[in-house]
C-alpha cells in the first residue's frame, strides 16, 4: 500500500502554514521531511496520522496502516518495559515483543519500571513500540531526540529492516541516518503565503 | 480493548495510581458531616442516605481528572487514537476502568460508612442497590466531562462546574431510592428511572465523549 | 438569496447594522409602554395586591431564559452541521444574556415569593429547574472562556449544549418527581380555558414582545462584537505570519 499525500494544506491555530504538499511513500522506501522550526512538520505528520483532519487535500493509504510516534512516547512510568510493550502489542493484536526488545537493546532493562529509565532509554522503548504494532507505514516525528550515536545506529538499523520487509517510513528528522533508501523532502517551498486560504478567511 | 482495561486497572493499583483516594475521601466526608450537623442520631439517620449519595458523588468527581489527563500528558491518547480501537471504545473502557477503581469500592464502602451515620436498617440494601445502579452513570458522565477539559491546564475546577449539573438527575433518583428505602416506602418508580438514566447514558454518552476527545486531540 | 448568506460575518455585520437601531427602538418602546401600562394602569389583584405586577418582568424574563437556551441549541446544531462561524458566535453571544434572564427570573420570583409564600426561596420544581438552568449557563460560558482556539471552543461548547439540553430536560422531570411545588401553573397558555384576564394579559404581551426584541438586539450586538474580536485576532495572526 502506497502512502500518498495529494495537495495537502495544513493549518495551525487557524493559520495556513503549508499548502500544496504532495508526495508518495511506496513500500520499501523512506521519506525524510526537512525544514526549519515551525514550518509545520509536526502538524503535517499529525494530519497524515489522521489526528488532525485535513482542510484541503487527501491522504490515502494511511488509515489503519500507520504507526505514529510523536514527541511523547506514551509510556507509563509505573509499568515495566515489557508491560509497556506488551500492552501496545495487544492493542494492535500482536503478542511477540522479543524482536522489538532485541532491536533496541532493551533486554537488559526488560523488568525496569519505565519511570526509572533515562530519556534516551525511554525513547528507545518508544521506538520499539513501532515494531509491535505490525503496521507497515511508520510516521515518526523527530525519532532521534535524546538518542546517542549508538542508539541512532540501532534505530537506523531497525528502519532498514522494516523497509526490507516491505514497510515504509515517513519521518521528520535532522540527523542523517545513512539510509540509502531515504529520500529527502524539504518543506520550505510549500510554506503557505499570506494570501493563501485561511481558516479564518471569512473574517478578513 | 481488554488490554486497555487491564492496563488501566493495573496502573490504578500501582503506587501513584490513586486507587483508594476516592475511598478515603468518601470516608472523610462521612466523618465530617456529623461535625457539621451535630451528633444527634435521629437527625443523622434521617439524612444518612442523602449524605452517602453526596459523598459518593463527590468522591467520584474527585477522581475524574485522572481518567484521561494522564494519558493525555504522556502522549498515550495520541497513540491510542491511531491504534485500531474506535474512540467510542476507548472512552467506554476508560469509564469502565474508572467505575471499577472508584465506583465499585464506593458501593462496597457505603454500608460500612452507613453504620457511622446510623443508617436505618431497611435502607442498607437500597443504598447499595441505588449506588450499584447509579455510579456507572456517574463514571460515564464524568468521562464526558474529562474529555471536554482534557486539553486544559487546571481544568479540574471547570470540569466540576460542567459535570455537577449533569449529575443532578442521577443524584435525585439515586438518593430518592435510598430515602424511600429508608422510610420503608415503595422504591420501584425511582429505581426504574435511575436504571433508565444509567442505561441511556451508557448507551449514548460515549459517542459524545468520543467526538469531544477527537476535537481535543486535533 | 438564501438565509445562509447571513452566515458570512461581513454580511451579518452589514445587515445587523442596518436593522439594529430599529430593533432597539421597538424594544425600548415596547418595554416602556408595557411596563408603564402594567405597573400603573392595571388594577391590583384581589388576592395578591400590587405584588402581582412583578409578572411583567418575571414572566418575560423566565420565557427568555428558556428561549435563549433553545436558540443556543439551534445555533450549536447549525455550527455542527454547517460550520458557519456566525452561528457559533451567536450561541456564545446569547449565553450571558440568557444567564442574566435566568437570574432576573429567579430574583423577581424571590421578591414576589417573600410576601406571598412567606419565603425567598423554596425548593419548588420550577425554581429548582431554573437554578439548574443557571448552572448550565455558567458551565457553558466557562468552557467558552477556557479554550483558546476559537474553533475548538465552538465545537466543544456546541456538543456541551446538545448534551446539556438533554440533561436539562431530564433534570426538569427529575425535579418534578422529587418535590411537588408551590409554584402556580403556567400563567400563559394558548389552549387552556383558565387564563389571566385581559386586563393583565395585554400589557404582559407587550412586555414579552419588548423582552424578545431586547434579547434579539443584545444578541446581535454581542455577536457583532465577537465577530470583530475574531477578525482582529485573524488580522493580527496574519500580520505575525508575514
Amino acid at each position: 500500500m502506497v502512502l500518498s499525500v495529494r495537495d495537502l494544506a495544513v493549518t495551525r491555530g487557524g493559520l495556513a502554514i503549508l499548502e500544496g504538499v504532495s508526495f508518495d511513500v511506496p513500500p520499501g522506501e523512506a521519506l525524510v521531511l526537512r525544514g526549519p522550526n515551525g514550518v509545520g512538520k509536526t502538524t503535517l505528520l499529525r494530519s497524515v496520522a489522521g489526528l488532525q483532519p485535513a482542510e484541503v487535500g487527501q491522504v490515502t493509504g494511511a488509515e489503519d496502516e500507520i504507526a505514529y510516534s510523536g514527541h511523547s512516547d506514551g509510556l507509563k512510568a509505573m509499568l515495566s518495559v515489557t508491560e509497556n510493550l506488551r500492552f501496545w502489542a495487544s492493542v494492535f493484536g500482536l503478542s511477540d515483543i522479543a524482536p522489538a526488545l532485541a532491536a533496541f537493546d532493551l533486554e537488559g532493562l526488560r523488568d525496569r519500571m519505565a519511570g526509572t529509565l533515562s530519556a534516551g532509554q525511554k525513547r528507545r522503548l518508544g521506538l520499539a513500540r513501532l515494531m509491535v504494532t505490525g503496521r507497515p507505514v511508520w510516521v515518526l516525528d523527530e525519532p532521534t531526540v535524546s538518542l546517542d550515536t549508538a542508539s541512532v545506529a540501532l534505530f537506523a538499523q531497525a528502519v532498514r529492516t522494516h523497509l526490507g520487509q516491505g514497510g515504509s517510513a515517513l519521518m521528520a528528522t535532522h540527523i542523517d541516518l545513512g539510509l540509502a533508501e531515504a529520500h529527502v523532502l524539504d518543506l520550505t517551498p510549500y510554506k503557505a503565503g499570506p494570501r493563501s486560504r485561511q481558516m479564518d478567511e471569512a473574517f478578513l | 480493548m481488554r488490554a486497555l482495561l487491564l492496563r488501566d486497572l493495573r496502573l490504578a493499583i500501582r503506587a501513584g495510581g490513586g486507587f483508594g483516594l476516592g475511598l478515603a475521601f468518601f470516608l472523610i466526608v462521612t466523618v465530617l458531616v456529623p461535625f457539621g450537623v451535630g451528633p444527634e442520631t435521629a437527625l443523622l439517620s434521617r439524612i444518612a442516605p442523602g449524605i452517602l449519595w453526596i459523598g459518593a458523588l463527590l468522591a467520584c468527581l474527585l477522581s475524574l481528572d485522572r481518567i484521561l489527563a494522564l494519558d493525555w500528558e504522556d502522549g498515550s491518547l495520541d497513540l491510542l487514537a491511531t491504534a485500531p480501537l474506535p474512540m467510542e471504545g476507548i472512552v467506554t473502557v476508560k469509564a469502565i476502568a474508572h467505575w471499577i477503581t472508584t465506583g465499585l469500592p464506593l458501593v462496597l464502602a457505603a454500608p460500612v460508612l452507613g453504620v457511622l451515620l446510623s443508617l436505618p436498617v431497611p435502607a442498607y440494601q437500597w443504598v447499595v442497590i441505588s449506588l450499584v445502579l447509579g455510579t456507572p452513570a456517574l463514571s460515564v458522565i464524568g468521562t464526558f466531562g474529562a474529555a471536554l477539559t482534557v486539553g486544559l491546564k487546571r481544568g479540574g475546577l471547570l470540569m466540576s462546574l460542567l459535570v455537577l449539573p449533569l449529575y443532578v438527575p442521577t443524584l435525585i433518583f439515586g438518593a430518592e431510592v435510598a430515602r424511600r428505602g429508608a422510610e420503608g416506602l415503595t422504591v420501584q418508580t425511582p429505581l426504574l428511572l435511575l436504571a433508565g438514566i444509567s442505561l441511556g447514558v451508557i448507551a449514548l454518552l460515549p459517542f459524545a465523549s468520543a467526538a469531544v476527545l477527537r476535537i481535543n486531540l486535533r | 438569496m438564501s438565509l445562509w448568506e447571513y452566515a458570512n460575518p461581513v454580511k451579518f455585520i452589514r445587515t445587523t447594522d442596518k436593522v439594529l437601531p430599529w430593533i432597539w427602538t421597538f424594544a425600548v418602546v415596547a418595554l416602556v409602554v408595557g411596563l408603564v401600562w402594567g405597573f400603573f394602569f392595571t388594577p391590583d389583584d384581589f388576592r395578591q395586591g400590587s405584588t402581582v405586577k412583578i409578572i411583567y418582568i418575571h414572566v418575560p424574563s423566565a420565557l427568555m431564559a428558556i428561549n435563549a437556551w433553545l436558540m443556543m441549541l439551534v445555533a450549536s446544531l447549525v455550527w455542527i452541521v454547517r460550520r458557519h462561524h456566525v452561528s457559533a458566535l451567536a450561541a456564545r453571544a446569547a449565553a450571558p444574556v440568557g444567564a442574566v434572564m435566568t437570574l432576573i427570573a429567579l430574583a423577581t420570583g424571590a421578591f414576589w415569593g417573600q410576601p406571598m409564600w412567606g419565603t425567598w426561596w423554596a425548593w419548588d420544581p420550577r425554581l429548582t429547574s431554573f437554578l439548574i438552568l443557571f448552572l448550565f449557563y455558567l458551565g457553558y460560558m466557562a468552557l467558552w472562556e477556557a479554550i483558546e482556539d476559537d474553533d475548538t471552543a465552538a465545537d466543544l461548547t456546541s456538543i456541551l449544549c446538545l448534551v446539556g439540553s438533554v440533561f436539562a430536560i431530564l433534570s426538569r422531570y427529575a425535579v418534578n418527581f422529587w418535590n411537588q411545588g408551590l409554584h402556580q401553573g403556567a400563567t400563559l397558555s394558548l389552549d387552556k380555558e383558565e387564563n389571566i384576564s385581559d386586563v393583565f394579559w395585554f400589557p404582559l404581551l407587550v412586555c414579552i414582545a419588548g423582552f424578545v426584541l431586547l434579547f434579539i438586539a443584545l444578541v446581535f450586538l454581542r455577536t457583532q462584537t465577537e465577530i470583530r474580536a475574531r477578525r482582529t485576532r485573524a488580522l493580527l495572526a496574519r500580520e505575525g505570519q508575514v
